[in-house]
């Protein structure tokens, strides 16, 4: 029953680390049907932004708290350059942009190990996270508890932001039809750089809460994205409740597989599953209805 | 009343479509020209460390044509070949492991790791013949059961990209926690024969790039065969419009599967010959990376033309060797700047732009003798 419950943790945990960095990828690949692999490296720069901030505040306690906004920024940023840059010069060709960004993603990952080093950098915790909270007789470390209420916070921001304020009204409106939100007098074009800020925006954040489970390194970014973006797959494109369900539970089903075999084998059966899952529901888990054939 | 409608309707045969004309058999002379370059003009030419490094790059090719027939012209990204690579690659470095270690004993990295006692299903790899079969039947068979899943329930583009990228990384991930029985991290070495005949000896090796960059061309007459038939225009069909060809009676499925099964087989056949070449395998040959290189190649020569796959893979082989040389911490740069720049401004490679500027050359000549003549 231990057992249950601690992977029971240890997979919400991960999962909640997979939410956050897949809201942000369901929100450009739904929108835009853009496959950004230069995601993970927008998760990778809010990491060493994190392990920038401690540099300067060098108080642990309150460096975190810097760093998530700071980190917002700066990849949101990133985000941004890369979708004015590369990514509207691209529009029609939406599986071109996947290798694009792969290349874009190479040169980032090169960049931070010539900047940073090869070497891993630890990004200190702070000393209010240090403890554990008993829940159901297992011992809850706080750090983990954080990166909970760190999704949980972008989950309900992000999905508050798309329901009720007239930005998430014409993202909405774009994602479901992008021709009749242009008629109607929505500037798609701007809508598509915001999103794209908001997006890359909250894979720095998720940097900064990984900061707390993983060391900093310039290859972090590629480990991260494949399983975000099987969680998009998994949950249906542009489906905020599908990325919540599909991330909570590859990060438990992962979590339950690691423990009763290895971690490779854990990936391996884990991957399998979901190719059997979209046998049954090609779609994700919730799909939007369209006329549309393709 | 209702047979009329399913009354197989008289189809007179359409007069061909296809170009007849001697520009269709431009891609043969394209074949005969690299035919002559890689077994005539290299092997008089290079060292012999250098054609070895040729032969690695003839295997990379030999899986970009497959590359070619299912991205270029079939319109599957297929992100994660390296898995197929690497079922060839460790088949037949399976086979030279065991003929490496003489007939009764066990790799050395089983007596070191493992129980030191062959597993049933590596037993069968002590026969050459066998290897040769599983070369090509074991990647056939996974493409046929993994296209037959993802095809048939129509998932396609980024979702079937994504896909096959996760399962190349998770056999990567498989090959190196499997200590046991791949060798892990190392994977297979120190393999010094191949088929009985020594590595170490000049002549074999040259053989061995032989075979690799005749197996190179052999596969290219094969897909220019595949490319001229109804198949290749079902294919194309089925890339540009699949609908209309589910409309037709045509089922996108099994035509999408058939090119992915021949993908499937190719990068397989150039995992096999890159052992010999190489001298050993190991999991970052299929790992993420890798699939990412060989595509990178194909991207760069032209996805949809015969020749620009094996073209690209061979600039790419080779770009990667003497950059990585030249610059051992930066050449991730070059292959990154490779994919902005070729996939942001010359989507179909660099051999669409030769008869492009062919195109221009004769519209100024032309316009010069007109102008001369007025």
């Amino acid at each position: 029953m231990d057992v249950v419950i601690s992977q029971l943790f240890t997979g919400a945990s991960y999962g909640a680390a997979l939410l956050v960095i897949a809201l942000g990828l369901s929100l450009t690949f739904g929108q835009m049907g853009v496959i950004n692999m230069a995601h993970g490296e927008f998760l990778m720069a809010g990491a060493y932004t994190a392990y920038l901030t401690q540099q300067i505040v060098t108080n642990a306690d309150f460096s975190i708290i810097v760093a998530i906004p700071l980190a917002f920024v700066v990849a949101g940023l990133l985000g941004l350059l890369l979708e004015v840059l590369v990514i509207s010069r691209m529009y029609h060709r939406a599986l071109d942009t996947l290798l694009v960004t792969f290349g874009v993603s190479l040169v980032l990952q090169q960049l931070a190990k010539d900047v940073f080093g090869a070497q891993a950098k630890a990004v200190q915790a702070p000393g209010w996270l240090d403890g554990q909270i008993p829940i159901l007789g297992y011992r809850y470390p706080l750090s983990q508890l954080f990166i909970l209420v760190v999704a949980i916070s972008c989950l309900v921001g992000t999905a508050a932001l798309l329901k009720y304020t007239g930005f998430g009204r014409q993202i909405r409106a774009t994602v479901q039809n992008r021709d009749l939100a242009e008629t109607v007098g929505v500037s798609t074009r701007s809508i598509d750089r915001l999103t794209f800020f908001l997006g890359s925006g909250l894979a720095g954040v998720a940097g900064v809460a990984v900061t707390l489970i993983t060391a900093t390194e310039s290859t972090m970014g590629s480990e991260y994205i494949i399983w975000a973006f099987l969680v998009v797959v998994a949950g249906g494109i542009g489906q905020i409740k599908g990325a919540v369900i599909a991330a909570f539970g590859l990060g438990i089903i992962r979590a339950f597989l690691t423990y009763f075999t290895d971690g490779s084998m854990a990936v391996v059966l884990t991957f399998l599953l979901i190719v059997v899952f979209l046998q049954i529901r090609p779609q994700g888990l919730f799909a939007v209805r369209t006329r549309s054939l393709a | 009343m209702t047979d009329t409608l399913t009354e197989p309707v008289a189809v007179t045969p359409m007069p061909a479509s296809r170009p007849t004309s001697r520009t269709a058999f431009l891609p043969l002379i394209g074949i005969a020209v690299l035919a002559i370059l890689l077994l005539v003009v290299a092997p008089s030419a290079l060292s012999s460390f250098r054609l070895n490094n040729l032969g690695k790059y003839c295997c990379y090719a030999i899986a970009a044509v497959g590359i070619g027939l299912a991205w270029g012209r079939g319109g599957m990204l297929v992100l994660g070949q390296g898995l197929f690579f690497g079922l060839g690659a460790y088949a037949m470095g399976m086979h030279l492991k065991l003929e490496a270690a003489g007939p009764d004993a066990v790799p050395d990295f089983m007596m070191n790791f493992g129980s030191g006692v062959l597993p049933a299903w590596w037993e069968p790899f002590r026969s050459g013949p066998f290897t040769i079969v599983a070369i090509v039947v074991v990647p056939a068979v996974v493409a046929a059961v993994l296209g037959f899943a993802v095809f048939k329930r129509r998932i396609k583009g980024a979702y079937f990209a994504i896909l096959s990228q996760a399962l190349t990384v998770a056999f990567a991930a498989l090959l190196v926690s499997q200590i046991k029985y791949t060798g892990g991290q190392t994977g297979l070495n120190s393999l010094s024969t191949f088929f009985g005949y020594n590595l170490y000896d000049p002549v074999n090796k040259q053989m061995v790039y032989f075979i690799a960059a005749g197996l190179l061309i052999a596969m290219l007459l094969v897909t220019f065969q595949l490319y001229r038939s109804r198949f290749g225009e079902l294919l194309i069909a089925t890339r540009d419009a699949e609908e209309r060809v589910r409309f037709l009676g045509h089922d996108p499925a099994n035509i999408k599967v058939v090119a992915f099964v021949i993908a499937a087989i190719m990068a397989s056949i150039g995992g096999a010959m890159f052992v010999p070449l190489a001298g050993l395998i190991n999991p970052r040959e299929v790992s993420a990376l890798a699939s990412i290189m060989l595509i990178a190649g194909v991207a760069l020569g032209g996805r949809a033309s015969l020749l620009g796959p094996a073209i690209g893979a061979l600039v790419v082989g080779y770009g990667r060797t003497s950059l990585s040389e030249a610059f051992p911490d930066q050449w991730t740069y070059f292959l990154g700047a490779l994919f902005i720049i070729v996939i942001l401004l010359i989507p179909n490679g660099l051999t669409s732009v030769i008869p492009r500027i062919w195109q221009a050359i004769r519209r100024r000549q032309q316009t010069e003798t007109t102008g001369a003549q007025a």
